[in-house]
C-alpha cells in the first residue's frame, strides 16, 4: 500500500516536472473605482484559465502549455500600475500581459510592456490615443472610441438613406467628446447634414435648453450621450417633450439593463455596445457566444457582461496567438498577433500593422441595441450589425 | 423665434422654482442673519421625502403636503439643537453649526440612498400650445411655487404670528420688549425657511432626477437669486429666481450650453459691484 502511494507520488512529481506552463500576469482594480469592471473582467479571463486548463492546455508546437495566472490589485490607481507591471515583468517573469480595466490605467501599463519589450493584450480600454504612440506590444480588443458610434451612423444610413439632418449631442467629458467627434466626422463624410454639435455639461439634469435647440435645427435623428445618469434623464425628457427624431442612439445608458426603468421613454432607443451575450457571430474558435455565456453562467450564477467577455476574449487571443506562431517566443507570438484575423465569439478581432496606429483594433464593431417590446414588456435587441443580429430595426420610433 | 419663445418660458417656469428655494434662504437670513450653509442639504432632502412619500403609494403632489409638514418640523428641530445657541456668537459660528448640519444629512442620505440617482415615476402629460411644447409637471411646479409664495405674503402680513416674525426681523430686541417670544418666533421662522426649501426640492423632484449631491446646484442658484434680489427679501427673492430661469433660458439659443453658467456668474459679479444691495433693494 505504502509503495502504491509512493509511486502515485514519483508519478505526481514527473508529470509536474514535464508540464509545461505559461505564465500571464496582469492587475486588477480589486479596490478603488473600477472595482466592479475590473473584478467582472477577471472573471472573464479567470473563466478562460480554467477552459484551457480543463483541455490540458495551449497546444503549442506539440507540447501542451497550462496557464498560470498572476495578477495584483491596482486599488484603480496609475502608480501602482507601473510598479506591478514591473514587478510582474522583472520578478515573477511572466511570459505575457494583459491590461488593467480602464483606457487611463492601460496607458500606464502600455509605457511598461513597451520597455520591456512584453506582449500585453489591452481589453477594457477603448482609447485610441494608446495606439497612437508607436507602440509595438499592445493589441487592442474592444473597438476603439473613435469608432463607437460609426456603426450606429452606417446602421441608420442603411435603414433611411433619404435621411440628411442629424444631431451630436455629448455630454462634457473625454471619452462622450471624443466619440462625438469622430461620430461627426465620419456622418459628414457619409452625406449627413450634421445640423447640431453641442456639448452639455457633466451635472446637467434639465436638457429643457439642448431639446428646444434639437427641435429649431430641425434634426431627424440624434446620437451622442455620455454615461447613465445624463443618457437617461435626456432620453426621458427627448420623450416628455415628444421631439419628433425617427432614431435616438445614447452612449451607454441604454445598454444597461436598468434603462427599462424608463417605461415608453426607453421604447426605440439604440446603443452601441462592445458586446452581449445574445450576439449571433460565426466563430471560426473558440466557445460560442451561447456557449459562453452559459459557461460564465454556471461559473459566477449571473449573465456576462460585455467586460467579462472581454476579459475571456483576451485570453483566448493570446492562445489563438501562441498557437498559430506555435511557440511562446515574444516576437514569434508578435508576428501571429499581427497576422490575426478571425472571429470568435466576442466578434471579429484584426489589429492595425500600420506602424503610426499599431495594436489599434480594427476588425471588432460595436453592436447595436434597440429597447423594443416584446408581449408589452421592454427587452433589449440586438439590431446591428447583421451577422449578429437578434431583431429588425424598428426605424422610425416616432 | 418659437425657440426663443420656448427658451424663455421654460426659464421662466424652472426659475419660479428656484425663487421658491430662495425665499427659504433668505427668509432665514432676513429674520435672524443666518446664512444657512444647510440649505442646498435640506433641498435634496425634501427630494428624498417626497421619493419617500411616493413610494408609499402618495401621488407626488399630494405629498407636498407631509413634506411641507414634516420640512417645518425639521427646520424647527435644527434651529433648536445647532442654531438657537450660537445665534448671537459671531457669524462664522452659524455658519459652520449649518455647514455642518449640511454634512450630517449628506452623510446620511448618502448611507440610506448611495448617490445614483433616483426619479419619480409618474404619468406627465405633455401639452402643445402653438408648437410650444410644456409637460404637466413643469406647469404645476410653477404653479405650486406661485401659490406657496401667497401662503407666505398671507402669513407675514395677515396673520398675527406673521407680523411677530417681521417685528423679530426689524428689531429683535424691541420685539421682545413688546412681550414678542422671540426664541419661539426664530425657531417658527427657521421651521418656515426650511420648509420652502424642502417644497422647492420636491417640486424639482418632480421633474428632474436628484441625488442626495443634488442639492449643491441649487444651493448656489439660490444664493444668486436671493443676491440679485436683495438677501432679505423674499419678493427680491423670487423675483431673483425668475431673472435666473429667463438668463438661463434666453442666453441658451445663442450660446454653447456649457457656457450657461459663466454668463450667469458674470451677470451676478456685475449685479454685485453695481447693486450691492441686489435690484429690489435689502431686507424689508
Amino acid at each position: 500500500m505504502k509503495k502504491g502511494w509512493l509511486l502515485l507520488l514519483l508519478v505526481g512529481i514527473l508529470g509536474i516536472a514535464q508540464a509545461q506552463t505559461v505564465k500571464i500576469g496582469l492587475t486588477v482594480s480589486k479596490t478603488g473605482k473600477y472595482n466592479v469592471e475590473s473584478v467582472n473582467q477577471l472573471n472573464g479571463i479567470k473563466l478562460w484559465q480554467q477552459w484551457i486548463n480543463g483541455q490540458g492546455g495551449i497546444p503549442v508546437g506539440g507540447k501542451k502549455y497550462k496557464v498560470e495566472l498572476k495578477y495584483y490589485d491596482d486599488e484603480s490607481k496609475a502608480e501602482r500600475v507601473q510598479q506591478l507591471y514591473s514587478r510582474l515583468i522583472s520578478q515573477d517573469k511572466v511570459d505575457f500581459l494583459i491590461s488593467p480595466y480602464s483606457s487611463g490605467l492601460t496607458a500606464k501599463a502600455a509605457i511598461i510592456s513597451e520597455q520591456y519589450g512584453k506582449v500585453m493584450v489591452a481589453t477594457g480600454a477603448a482609447s485610441d490615443s494608446i495606439f497612437k504612440l508607436g507602440y509595438e506590444n499592445v493589441y487592442q480588443i474592444y473597438t476603439p472610441a473613435s469608432r463607437y458610434l460609426t456603426s450606429t451612423v452606417d446602421m441608420l444610413k442603411a435603414a433611411d438613406p433619404s435621411l440628411k439632418k442629424i444631431a451630436v449631442v455629448y455630454e462634457d467629458s473625454k471619452f462622450a467628446k471624443a466619440v462625438a467627434t469622430s461620430a461627426r466626422e465620419y456622418a459628414k463624410k457619409a452625406g449627413f447634414d450634421v445640423v447640431l454639435f453641442e456639448g452639455y455639461p457633466k451635472s446637467t439634469t434639465d436638457f429643457g435648453p439642448i431639446i428646444n435647440k434639437i427641435k429649431a435645427s430641425g434634426a431627424q435623428a440624434l446620437v451622442g450621450g455620455g454615461h447613465y445618469a445624463d443618457g437617461a434623464t435626456f432620453a426621458r425628457q427627448l420623450f416628455e417633450q415628444k421631439v419628433p427624431l425617427k432614431m435616438i442612439a445614447l452612449l451607454v445608458a441604454p445598454a444597461s439593463d436598468e434603462f427599462a426603468e424608463l417605461g415608453d421613454a426607453a421604447f426605440g432607443v439604440v446603443a452601441p455596445s462592445q458586446w452581449e451575450p445574445l450576439v449571433k457571430y460565426q466563430q471560426t474558435c473558440g466557445p460560442s457566444p451561447a456557449q459562453f455565456t452559459e459557461m460564465y453562467q454556471k461559473a459566477y450564477g449571473k449573465v456576462p457582461a460585455y467586460r467579462a467577455a472581454g476579459g475571456f476574449a483576451a485570453g483566448l487571443i493570446l492562445q489563438k496567438a501562441m498557437m498559430e506562431a506555435g511557440s511562446i517566443d515574444s516576437a514569434k507570438v508578435r508576428a501571429a498577433l499581427d497576422k490575426m484575423d478571425l472571429t470568435i465569439f466576442f466578434g471579429k478581432i484584426k489589429f492595425s500593422t500600420d506602424p503610426k496606429s499599431h495594436g489599434l483594433q480594427l476588425g471588432h464593431e460595436m453592436v447595436q441595441i434597440q429597447w423594443q417590446k416584446k408581449d408589452g414588456k421592454l427587452v433589449k435587441e440586438i439590431v446591428w450589425p447583421t451577422n449578429a443580429k437578434t431583431s429588425d430595426l424598428i426605424y422610425p420610433i416616432r | 423665434m418659437l425657440q426663443i419663445f420656448s427658451s424663455v418660458m421654460d426659464g421662466l417656469l424652472i426659475g419660479l422654482v428656484y425663487g421658491l428655494a430662495a425665499i427659504g434662504l433668505t427668509l432665514i437670513f432676513g429674520v435672524m442673519d443666518v446664512v444657512n450653509l444647510a440649505h442646498g442639504s435640506i433641498i435634496a432632502l425634501g427630494m428624498f421625502f417626497l421619493y419617500l412619500f411616493f413610494g408609499a403609494g402618495l401621488h407626488p403632489y399630494l405629498s407636498l403636503v407631509p413634506v411641507a409638514i414634516l420640512g417645518f418640523f425639521f427646520g424647527v428641530i435644527v434651529y433648536l439643537i445647532a442654531v438657537k445657541r450660537i445665534i448671537s456668537g459671531p457669524p462664522l459660528m452659524s455658519l459652520l453649526s449649518t455647514f455642518s448640519v449640511s454634512m450630517i444629512i449628506i452623510g446620511i442620505g448618502t448611507a440610506l440612498w448611495s448617490t445614483s440617482p433616483y426619479n419619480i415615476n409618474f404619468k406627465v402629460e405633455t401639452y402643445n400650445i402653438l408648437g410650444y411644447t410644456v409637460t404637466s409637471a413643469r406647469l404645476i411646479a410653477a404653479v405650486a411655487a406661485v401659490l406657496v409664495t401667497f401662503g407666505l405674503y398671507f402669513f407675514l402680513y395677515r396673520t398675527v404670528l406673521g407680523k411677530a416674525v417681521r417685528a423679530v426681523a426689524n428689531n429683535r430686541e424691541a420685539a421682545e420688549l413688546m412681550g414678542i417670544p422671540s426664541q419661539q418666533i426664530l425657531a417658527i421662522s427657521f421651521g418656515i425657511g426650511t420648509m420652502l426649501a424642502m417644497l422647492s426640492g420636491a417640486l424639482i423632484a418632480t421633474l428632474f432626477p436628484f441625488t442626495i449631491l443634488s442639492g449643491g446646484v441649487y444651493e448656489l442658484k439660490s444664493f444668486v437669486a436671493s443676491v440679485l434680489g436683495g438677501l432679505g427679501n423674499p419678493t427680491g427673492a423670487l423675483l431673483g429666481g425668475i431673472i435666473l430661469g429667463l438668463i438661463e433660458g434666453s442666453v441658451a439659443p445663442f450660446i454653447q450650453i456649457s457656457w450657461t453658467n459663466v454668463i450667469e456668474f458674470v451677470i451676478f459679479v456685475l449685479i454685485l459691484l453695481f447693486f450691492p444691495t441686489g435690484l429690489f433693494g435689502g431686507r424689508k
